[in-house]
């Protein structure tokens, strides 16, 4: 076996043993990044002196006995819209095409201070809008399955490089789906976590009451081992949850007995892709034989779910992308008039379409005499929806499903139809409005051999019952040992 | 037709926190541009704000001592729009769900007291500052106020003049200095008031259109601009035109506003609730708290003087109209048996000087106990009058103690007889006409000989024992 088809808690008996040493297991995956990153363009900028200067750190404090976390000299990959201090942090858009923030995200600074070795920054959808990753301002990411196919979106970069082994793991963010319909495209695990659980400092904001960083990780283990390092309060972030942070290893628990599953019919409706349900009722029987109870359930609110998650999220973004206006950093437009040129034109220059799209959408969203009939309508339809989801807690552990209504699509087949591309989301946003934990992981493939994804939602912060369950399924099935067929 | 102005005050006033609002940079005022920031208050992609518990609680205090209601769930908004010393695009404020509302104050007014209420107090962060070169075609943004937090004090429209606009700010900028919230330095744009004013014939209950005038950052503009937009909307009305919904700015050099943006170019703010911060829930323990921390607020120090110190309600209400010069005052009145006299002084030449030097009260440069102690001199005959009052510059000049400047300059009031009656001798010999005047019954004429008197003598002499001394002489 290769070093990149291992896992983390692979390689890291590796690096115990001394079999592989950190430094040497950076270059390697360096050297394939230079080798494959032309093909699949996961990355948008590789830090390769950093990595280098990383690795012969991080192999002197395990030598000398002071770093022992599961992920000290494993090789990772960060989405580009969290920030690294000293490195490029672009969100894929022109408006911060030379953008080095002088900080770092708590999340990456939690990752450095357990020793991983950041390879890089990944290719992603313009300010992490689009569910296919065709919005970058800088390149297309291919899926590592099939290089015709998007990869998903808008952690595209993130879940290829995990497919492709260009990363051992990589973090993406989740506004509404960008994790998991990635990950489901591309064969891996990803997870959403309950909002609040993992620090929002240092993500450039997309819609804040949604967004959440997460992990795409080759299996349940390594995603509860990179949640272990990322969770926790954070006083920076006055939205971060102050409980405990559980040990999530020990909820690797291969045993579903007992565990009450709802699969919402909404979830397997015939608008689904064939193949997808069936893997789906698939996945259902997997845990009716390890002793579940599953039952079909009824959420009734599925209509609602797109225009909700998009007029609250698009309001948000709305705002939150007001301070790229040329004047502090980032795109600034050459030669203006007067003010309002030099604001205008650079805005209009340094987004792209999808941006400059969801701009005005959520500008018009919340313009007086429109406020009340959308907004405020979608916050109450926001508090229908997460009620709904607390309703079905009540008797449910968790509740299962598709993650994606289709398999990976062709690159350029929606990136017209932004309504089309915008229902990619119907199964991943209400997790987002509902600020539950959800996790995909990978449950077959449809008959071009694309993989497919299980959905998996659990009861806030309850990343344990979820990740128990995925685990049980990944132990008890092969979809997660298939890899893409790269020719290298 | 008479018209009566019907005039609503919106005030910030910055909070004198250590600390900005969102991130844990300096509020300090002043320093090179742009050296009291980071990515937080520079609102740099990723970063998040953290609420500044300490201005909570101010904005807290300033609604308790305005008599306000507190809310005990409350919440953050955006507000939208574009400038470019707004870092993130829009400002985080409060726009439903006000920390503080429904108060008043009371002001002084030619009919007496009035309630002007207060519609609601809301806590915000301030915007940086943009310089204009003066040569090419630049401007530069000093982002050091960005964030430093504020909070808007919203009046009702209860105010009808000039003169009770600038008793209000007056009042509220005594009441903010007395609970320590806001040093209210207007020169320093820590306390801003923006006017919206209409009119309507006198009598009418109807609210005429308004304007409103941004950003005046003194009393005398706050006042002279009011007085100006009145005679200007009556003067539009008389001849036959319509007051449009506007915003003016005022050019307190030419003394005359002009239209700034009328209401179709009105911005529309987007406001709606700060996802980055979660909601505001006020405890109950927290407001009684900060209610037994709060000062002895102006009205209630009034009372205390009127009655401790028996002192006339004109006098108490002068001295208690800030904080400085009370607390001056006070420590002066602590150590003196003349409390009357001490207010006399600080009313009088105390006021005077600052006024005449452009000090602040802040920067005098004695201790109070100093006027104690002048005043005891004067009283104790050591000095006269004339003398004091010379002292009393000196002081300002010096700092010194009054004892050691009538010492060193040798000020003490002359009683000695002989030497006196010297001087008089030699004033009645040398103003022959004077004295004739005198005899022949011009009982004025005393005044000008003992003028002369104390010229001779530098101010120096006792001058009830020289007025003896002269009639003495001159009946004999």
């Amino acid at each position: 076996m290769k070093l990149h088809e291992y896992t983390i808690s692979q390689l890291h008996e590796l690096i115990r043993k001394r079999e592989v040493s950190v430094p040497e297991l950076a270059r390697y995956m360096l050297n394939r990044i230079e080798k494959l990153d032309s093909k699949f363009e996961c990355y948008i900028t590789v830090t390769e002196k950093q990595a280098m200067e990383q690795a012969e750190s991080v192999q002197k404090m395990i030598d000398e006995g002071s770093l022992n976390s599961p992920l000290a000299g494993i090789p990772m990959g960060i989405k580009d819209n969290i920030c690294t201090k000293g490195i490029l942090t672009t969100c894929a858009s022109r408006m911060l095409s030379n953008f080095v923030p002088p900080y770092d995200a708590t999340v990456v600074k939690r990752l450095y201070s357990n020793g991983a070795i950041l390879l890089g920054k990944l290719n992603m959808d313009e300010f992490a809008m689009g569910s296919s990753t065709e919005s970058s301002y800088f390149k297309k990411t291919k899926n590592p399955w099939n290089t015709e196919r998007v990869p998903g979106g808008s952690s595209g970069g993130s879940a290829a490089a995990v497919a492709a082994g260009e990363a051992i793991y990589t973090l993406g963010s989740d506004t509404g789906g960008s994790i998991r319909q990635p990950a489901s495209f591309c064969g891996c695990v990803g997870l959403k976590p309950t909002y609040g659980l993992v620090s929002r400092f240092g993500l450039v904001a997309y819609a804040s009451s949604f967004d959440q960083i997460g992990p795409l990780t080759k299996t349940v283990t390594d995603c509860a081992l990179v949640l272990n390092a990322i969770a926790g309060h954070d006083p920076m972030d006055l939205t971060s949850s102050r409980r405990e942070r559980p040990d999530y290893t020990k909820a690797l628990v291969n045993d579903v007995k007992g565990m009450k599953i709802g699969v919402p019919r909404e979830f397997i409706a015939d608008s689904v892709q064939r193949e997808v349900r069936d893997a789906v009722l698939n996945a259902v029987k997997v845990f009716s034989n390890l002793g579940a109870e599953c039952e079909e359930i009824s959420i009734p609110i599925m209509d609602y779910v797109v225009p909700t998650y998009y007029i609250i999220a698009l309001a948000e973004a709305s705002s939150n992308l007001a301070r790229y206006d040329g004047v502090k950093f980032g795109y600034r437009a050459a030669n203006p008039k007067d003010m309002l040129d030099f604001c205008m034109r650079s805005r209009s220059e340094g987004f792209g379409t999808e941006v400059k799209r969801r701009i005005l959408l959520g500008t018009y969203a919340l313009s007086s005499g429109y406020y009340d009939a959308y907004y405020k309508k979608a916050l109450k339809a926001r508090t229908i929806i997460t009620r709904e989801f607390n309703k079905a807690f009540e008797k449910y552990d968790i509740i299962i499903g598709p993650v994606s209504p289709t398999t990976a699509y062709k690159i350029g087949e929606k990136i017209n139809n932004p309504v089309q591309m915008y229902m990619e989301d119907v199964f991943t946003a209400p997790v987002n409005i509902a600020g539950l934990p959800a996790i995909s992981i990978p449950c077959g493939f449809d008959q071009q051999s694309l993989p497919i994804g299980l959905q998996i939602i659990g009861k806030r912060f309850d990343e344990p019952t979820i990740i128990r369950a995925a685990y049980t399924f990944e132990q008890n099935t092969d979809f997660h040992k298939a890899k893409p067929k790269i020719d290298e | 037709m008479e018209y009566e102005a019907v005039i609503g005050l919106e005030v910030h006033a910055e909070l004198s926190t250590k600390s900005k609002i969102f991130c844990s940079c300096t509020t300090e005022f002043g320093g090179q541009p742009n050296t009291h920031c980071c990515p937080v208050c520079l609102g740099m992609p990723g970063t998040l704000p953290v609420l500044n518990r300490k201005a909570v609680e101010y904005t807290i205090k300033a609604g308790l001592a305005t008599n306000c209601t507190i809310s005990y769930f409350t919440k953050q908004d955006r507000k939208n729009y574009f400038y470019p010393d707004l870092p993130k695009g829009y400002q985080i404020s409060q726009y439903d769900l006000p920390l503080c509302k429904n108060g008043y104050i009371e002001i002084e007014t030619e009919n007496g007291k009035k309630k002007i209420r207060i519609n609601r107090i809301h806590l915000e962060e301030d915007a940086g500052k943009l310089v204009h070169s003066e040569y090419g075609y630049y401007s530069y943004v000093d982002y050091n106020r960005t964030g430093v937090p504020l909070i808007e004090i919203v009046s009702e429209p209860d105010i009808s003049s000039a003169a009770e606009a600038k008793a209000y700010l007056e009042k509220l900028k005594a009441i903010l200095q007395f609970i320590g919230v806001s040093d209210c330095k207007m020169e320093e744009g820590s306390l801003r008031a923006d006017v919206n004013i209409s009119i309507r014939p006198k009598g009418s209950k109807e609210l005429g259109e308004r304007t409103e005038m941004k950003n005046l950052n003194s009393f005398r503009a706050v006042y002279r601009a009011i007085e100006a937009e009145i005679a200007r909307q009556i003067e539009v009305v008389k001849s036959g035109g319509t007051i449009e919904r506007e915003t003016r700015r005022w050019d307190d050099a030419r003394g005359e506003s002009y239209p700034m943006r009328s209401k179709e170019d009105a911005q529309d703010y987007r406001y709606f609730p700060e996802p980055d911060l979660p909601p505001l829930i006020i405890k109950e323990e927290l407001v009684e708290r900060l209610k037994k921390e709060l000062p002895e607020l102006p009205d209630a120090r009034k009372q205390r003087y009127m009655m401790e110190y028996g002192l006339p309600e004109y006098d108490a209400g002068v001295l208690t109209s800030s904080k400085e010069l009370s607390d001056f005052f006070e420590e002066a009145a602590k150590v003196s048996n003349n409390i009357k006299a001490i207010s006399n002084w600080v009313m009088g030449d105390m006021l005077r000087i600052l006024n005449e030097r452009n000090l602040e009260v802040s920067q005098i440069p004695f201790p109070p106990a100093y006027l104690a102690k002048l005043v005891a001199l004067l009283d104790k005959g050591v000095i006269n009058g004339p003398t004091a009052k010379k002292v009393f510059e000196d002081m300002f000049d010096s700092g010194k103690d009054p004892e050691v400047i009538v010492k060193e300059q040798g000020l003490e009031v002359l009683n000695d007889e002989s030497i006196l009656l010297q001087v008089v001798e030699k004033v009645i010999e040398e103003n022959p006409n004077s004295v004739a005047d005198y005899k022949k019954g011009k009982k004025k004429a005393i005044g000008f000989l003992v003028g002369q008197a104390m010229k001779a003598t530098k101010g120096k002499a006792n001058p009830q024992l020289l007025n003896e001394l002269l009639i003495k002489k001159l009946e004999e």
